[in-house]
């Protein structure tokens, strides 16, 4: 065991800790007599000062990833490095989100739960090892629990968290379970050699008890992404959980768990790397018969999840009046898009850049439609439907950030929303052929025209009909400025998609 | 140059949605002059490059890594659309002057719709053009639910969902033929050249076909079209009943027709004498021609007359698209253009000139209003716009109508009666609406009477003067001289008709 080379590979890991440490004794030692707004402030730009060391830091991992005998723990580069850039910018803007609230007097605690919460999610996203993706998950999970019940003023809030704490605990459970079913049938905890000994178990005879253990790891999965039918926690956390926390929660810890997902289904595909072609000789890994190893029933049931929480969720947002839960639900229904991407990875990769540009987008996009929640529900203290009554008249700034955000999560042109649904089913088209993923890219095309429906519930609010109050509403600068700037990344990178695919592919190079 | 259509729209769209609230009158003339200008350069445009083949506007690669190019092209079909959309934006424009509420908005949400509207008929990239096509779509919705009429709400959810939806299916039928053709480029000519398998396009011709359909008010598919146009404000469903629906009508033909040709061939069997989609297609547009004309026969609302009047119309159209001749596809881009014109006449007459001042759209109130006497300019621009909707020779409807039925006699004589007797039924609901609203002779009571005449209605303004004459000016000189369109469209067609868009 090297210690240097862990400490390199998790360089950003360690910065954010320490910023986290920092925070805390900043604000504890030195500001406890000031203001709330100052130390709000000053928690929040500390913490963000910790996330742009640790993007800074991110490049110095290096692309190699930390092994043990012989065993990859820790990936970095590639998707991985997409991905913790990704949590941490998510991270860093929902830390500006949270200069503009008064929810909380412990601003440095809610900081730092958020600093040590994305690193779980980046440790998440790099592991490549049973344990260490347990760990990760935990670290990142309890981060959450924490931070959905941080507003102490709020019973919907503790309620909230109590409530995903329970659901969280199961599927963690389950996910425990299936991981030592896994490390019966490998006898190691490492993801590739688990992927190889499937691929021999279902050569031989350990079907079933694979099958039962795929399941269940896709039960503990399932939750962390909000897949129907392990969704039921989603509507009340994002309707519970303070405005800035609901965006992290919805943004940087699903783009970690769905890193996870990218990981483990490129270690399906790769189950035979290194002795391929030393095995069947003359047979190009890529033209393996699905049926053995974990690719086929790994396809199968994430297809099954992804189609479930596709209809589930777009149907159900149809009857929210909180918009709070319609994003929620909306959640779900986008989780659905993006599981079919991972459901139909190849070797190439194509799909899994198309459902990492579709998560870092919805993470963004999604942090600014909680931002305007979080401005709408200080004014009007509701985050009802009718909250957003006059919204043109009162913020027309803010209200046309709404339009662009809302558009863009109903995947309407030119915005990025509908070129990463486009990008992803054109990749989910080119890698699956046949009836089966035609099918469910038509469903989801159908559920994304269902989707506008919602969305233009909440547009026709705030542009539509009039008013019950007109008095304007004011955001805190910088919120506004947070906000804009999403609103501006989300048409820019719409226009011109290349800007950031280029990014995701050369970071797989 | 006509790329510059596009780019005009969007930046007035922007710079109207800066516009202080207060600034109506700044609105107004920055509107009219983004309409004028891009009408200019139609214009120009058209009469420059008369029966001139294919032009590439613009060709810069967008998204390298999968084909996806920013290519704007031009033929005759194109070309005489573009100058459809310039003649509606303008008049649009003109008709929209009365307007007051939030007018900066207004006008931003209306030349943001005509941006999309000239970017789908100058794409060549089926993703572009499907970008254009749904960038359409949003503004549409508001400009009715905010500045409509009518159950407004409704009718703007109705027909962002109905035009949704048939973008969804448009969108499948993009995404498989990408993925069918080797996902190596997305340009209409590339997809075009792909040889997709037969199967593939009989699959996804009908697919893509009411997709579009759904746009161009296909029926049974109509539904969202008489209450969309009825909840619009005036110039909305002008630029609905005039470009909007060409939207749908251009894409069957350049998109669905062009990319599956295959997809028309006969079945190999036949039900009930329907052997292949292009008569499946047929039947449902002749259905449409006699069915719009019969319910436009029984209305009430004045609005509903010309919104059913509008089905009817476009059933030319796909009719005229699924004879697959010369002679039909002329005539139906020449009703696509004619209709543009007539309907946004009639829905500038009814919906601004006379309900602006009379506060009703009820045949049975107009009834007793005398507009022939109050109202004369309106009852006279109602009499010719009324004729040319009919399709009395002279005006554009005539040339239009003329060749899609005879175009339609190879298909089947059957139909062509029926339609003979849709445009029969057209001459009777005009009628009937022309004589009720302006000409009835019913006297009012004595109650209704007012004791010192009728107050004064106000008096025409020179917008809808100009508005009216650049229509109905647009409709006549098509109608006597219809070379001048023709002479674009038929190379086009003829280039479309030998190989598809190869």
């Amino acid at each position: 065991m090297n210690l240097a080379d862990l400490f390199q590979v998790t360089l950003p890991e360690t910065a954010l800790e320490i910023a986290a440490l920092v925070v805390l004794i900043v604000d504890l030692g030195l500001l406890r007599k000031a203001a709330l707004s100052t130390r709000v402030a000053v928690a929040a730009l500390l913490g963000v000062l910790g996330t742009v060391v640790a993007l800074c830091l991110l490049p110095c991992a290096g692309s190699m990833g930390y092994s043990y005998g012989g065993e990859l723990l820790l990936s970095a580069g590639g998707f991985t490095a997409v991905a913790e850039a990704g949590i941490l910018l998510l991270s860093l803007l929902t830390l500006l989100l949270f200069i503009g609230t008064s929810f909380t007097r412990h601003a440095a605690e809610y900081v730092a739960v958020i600093l040590m919460a994305a690193a779980g999610g980046l440790i998440v996203a790099s592991a490549q090892d049973l344990l260490i993706i347990f760990v990760g998950l935990e670290l990142l999970s309890l981060g959450l629990y924490v931070l959905t019940a941080f507003n102490k003023h709020s019973e919907r809030s503790s309620e909230s968290a109590l409530k995903y704490y329970l659901f969280g605990g199961m599927s963690a459970a389950f996910l425990l379970f299936g991981f030592s079913y896994l490390y019966g049938i490998a006898g190691s905890t490492n993801l590739h050699q688990i992927m190889r000994a499937a691929f021999f178990a279902s050569a031989s005879d350990g079907v079933p008890l694979l099958y039962a253990a795929l399941v269940l790891v896709v039960v503990g999965l399932g939750f962390k992404v909000a897949a129907v039918p392990f969704h039921l926690w989603v509507p009340d956390a994002y309707e519970g959980a303070p405005a800035p926390a609901a965006a992290f929660i919805a943004s940087a810890s699903k783009v970690a768990s769905f890193a996870l997902l990218v990981s483990v289904g490129t270690a399906t595909l790769h189950a035979l790397d290194g002795l391929g072609t030393s095995f069947f000789i003359g047979v190009h890994a890529e033209t393996l018969p699905k049926y053995l190893g974990l690719q086929m029933p790994w396809i199968q049931i994430l297809s099954v999840l992804a189609a479930a929480s596709m209809v589930v969720g777009n149907l159900a947002a149809l009857a929210q009046t909180s918009v709070r839960r319609l994003l929620a639900y909306s959640a779900i229904a986008h989780a659905g898009y993006m599981l079919l991407g991972i459901a139909y990875m190849d070797m190439s990769g194509h799909t899994a850049q198309a459902a990492l540009y579709y998560v870092l987008t919805y993470g963004l996009t999604t942090i600014g439609a909680f931002g305007v929640v979080q401005v709408v529900e200080t004014a009007t203290g509701s985050d009802k439907l009718d909250a957003f009554l006059g919204l043109h008249k009162r913020n027309p700034l803010l209200a046309a950030v709404l339009l662009i955000l809302f558009l863009s999560l109903a995947g309407i042109p030119p915005l990025v929303g509908f070129w990463a649904k486009f990008n992803l089913f054109a990749a989910v088209l080119a890698v699956g052929a046949g009836p089966v993923p035609f099918a469910l890219v038509a469903l989801a095309i159908a559920m994304s025209a269902v989707s506008l429906f919602y969305y233009l519930q909440v547009l026709k609010r705030a542009y539509v009909l009039p008013a019950a109050d007109e008095s304007p509403i004011k955001a805190h600068p910088v919120t506004m400025l947070v906000l804009v700037a999403i609103a501006a990344a989300v048409v820019v990178s719409g226009c011109l998609p290349t800007i950031l695919q280029n990014w995701i592919v050369q970071g797989h190079v | 140059m006509l790329a510059w259509t596009i780019y005009l729209s969007f930046a007035g769209a922007a710079l109207e949605a800066l516009l202080p609230e207060a600034r109506a009158r700044l609105a107004r003339w920055l509107a009219l002059s983004c309409a004028v200008v891009g009408l200019a350069i139609a214009g120009v445009d058209f009469f420059t490059h008369m029966g001139a083949a294919r032009t590439v506007l613009v060709d810069l690669p967008w998204v390298p890594a999968m084909g996806i190019r920013f290519q704007l092209a031009a033929d005759g079909i194109s070309r005489v659309l573009v100058l459809l959309t310039g003649l509606a934006s303008v008049s649009g424009v003109l008709f929209s002057w009365n307007i007051e509420k939030r007018t900066g908005q207004f006008f931003a949400f209306y030349l943001a719709l005509i941006g999309g509207v000239y970017g789908v008929f100058l794409s060549y990239d089926l993703f572009l053009l499907f970008v254009f096509y749904e960038i359409a779509i949003v503004p549409k919705y508001f400009l009715i639910a905010i500045w409509g009429s009518t159950r407004r709400e409704y009718g703007a959810m109705k027909l962002a969902l109905y035009s949704f939806v048939g973008s969804a299916m448009v969108l499948i039928g993009l995404l498989a033929s990408y993925a069918a053709s080797g996902s190596h480029s997305t340009t209409l000519i590339d997809l075009a050249h792909a040889n997709l398998p037969v199967s593939a396009q009989m699959a996804l011709f009908p697919l893509v076909f009411v997709g579009f359909g759904i746009l161009a008010g296909m029926w049974p598919f109509h539904t969202w079209a008489p209450t969309g146009h009825v909840a619009a404000p005036t110039a909305a469903s002008m630029l609905l009943a005039g470009v909007v629906m060409k939207l749908g009508a251009y894409g069957c033909l350049r998109v669905a027709m062009g990319l599956y040709p295959h997809g028309l061939d006969p079945w190999g069997f036949s039900v009930l004498g329907i052997g292949s989609w292009r008569d499946v297609f047929a039947l449902l547009a002749v259905i449409g021609i006699v069915y719009g004309a019969l319910v436009a026969l029984v209305q009430t609302d004045f609005k509903f007359v010309i919104g059913y009047s509008s089905v009817s119309h476009m059933g030319f159209v796909l009719l005229g698209l699924m004879t697959l001749s010369q002679i039909g596809l002329d005539g139906a881009v020449l009703q696509m253009f004619s209709h543009g014109i007539i309907a946004g006449l009639l829905f500038a007459i009814v919906g601004r000139i006379v309900y602006e001042r009379t506060h009703t759209r009820q045949l049975a109130e107009l009834e007793t209003m005398h507009l022939a006497r109050r109202l004369p300019f309106a009852a006279w621009a109602f009499v010719l716009a009324g004729m040319a909707s009919m399709g009395l020779p002279g005006f554009s409807g005539f040339v239009a109508e003329l060749q899609v039925v005879v175009g339609s006699w190879t298909l089947n004589p059957v139909w062509t009666i029926a339609t003979a007797i849709g445009i029969v039924i057209g001459v009777a609901y005009t009628w009937r609406a022309l004589q009720r609203a302006f000409f009835a002779d019913k006297q009012p009571t004595a109650e209704d009477h007012p004791k010192e005449g009728w107050q004064s209605m106000g008096a025409i303004t020179w917008p809808e003067y100009t508005g009216v004459g650049l229509l109905m000016g647009a409709s006549l000189v098509v109608g006597l001289y219809p070379r001048i369109l023709l002479d674009s469209i038929e190379p086009a067609v003829k280039a479309l008709l030998a190989g598809g868009i190869q």
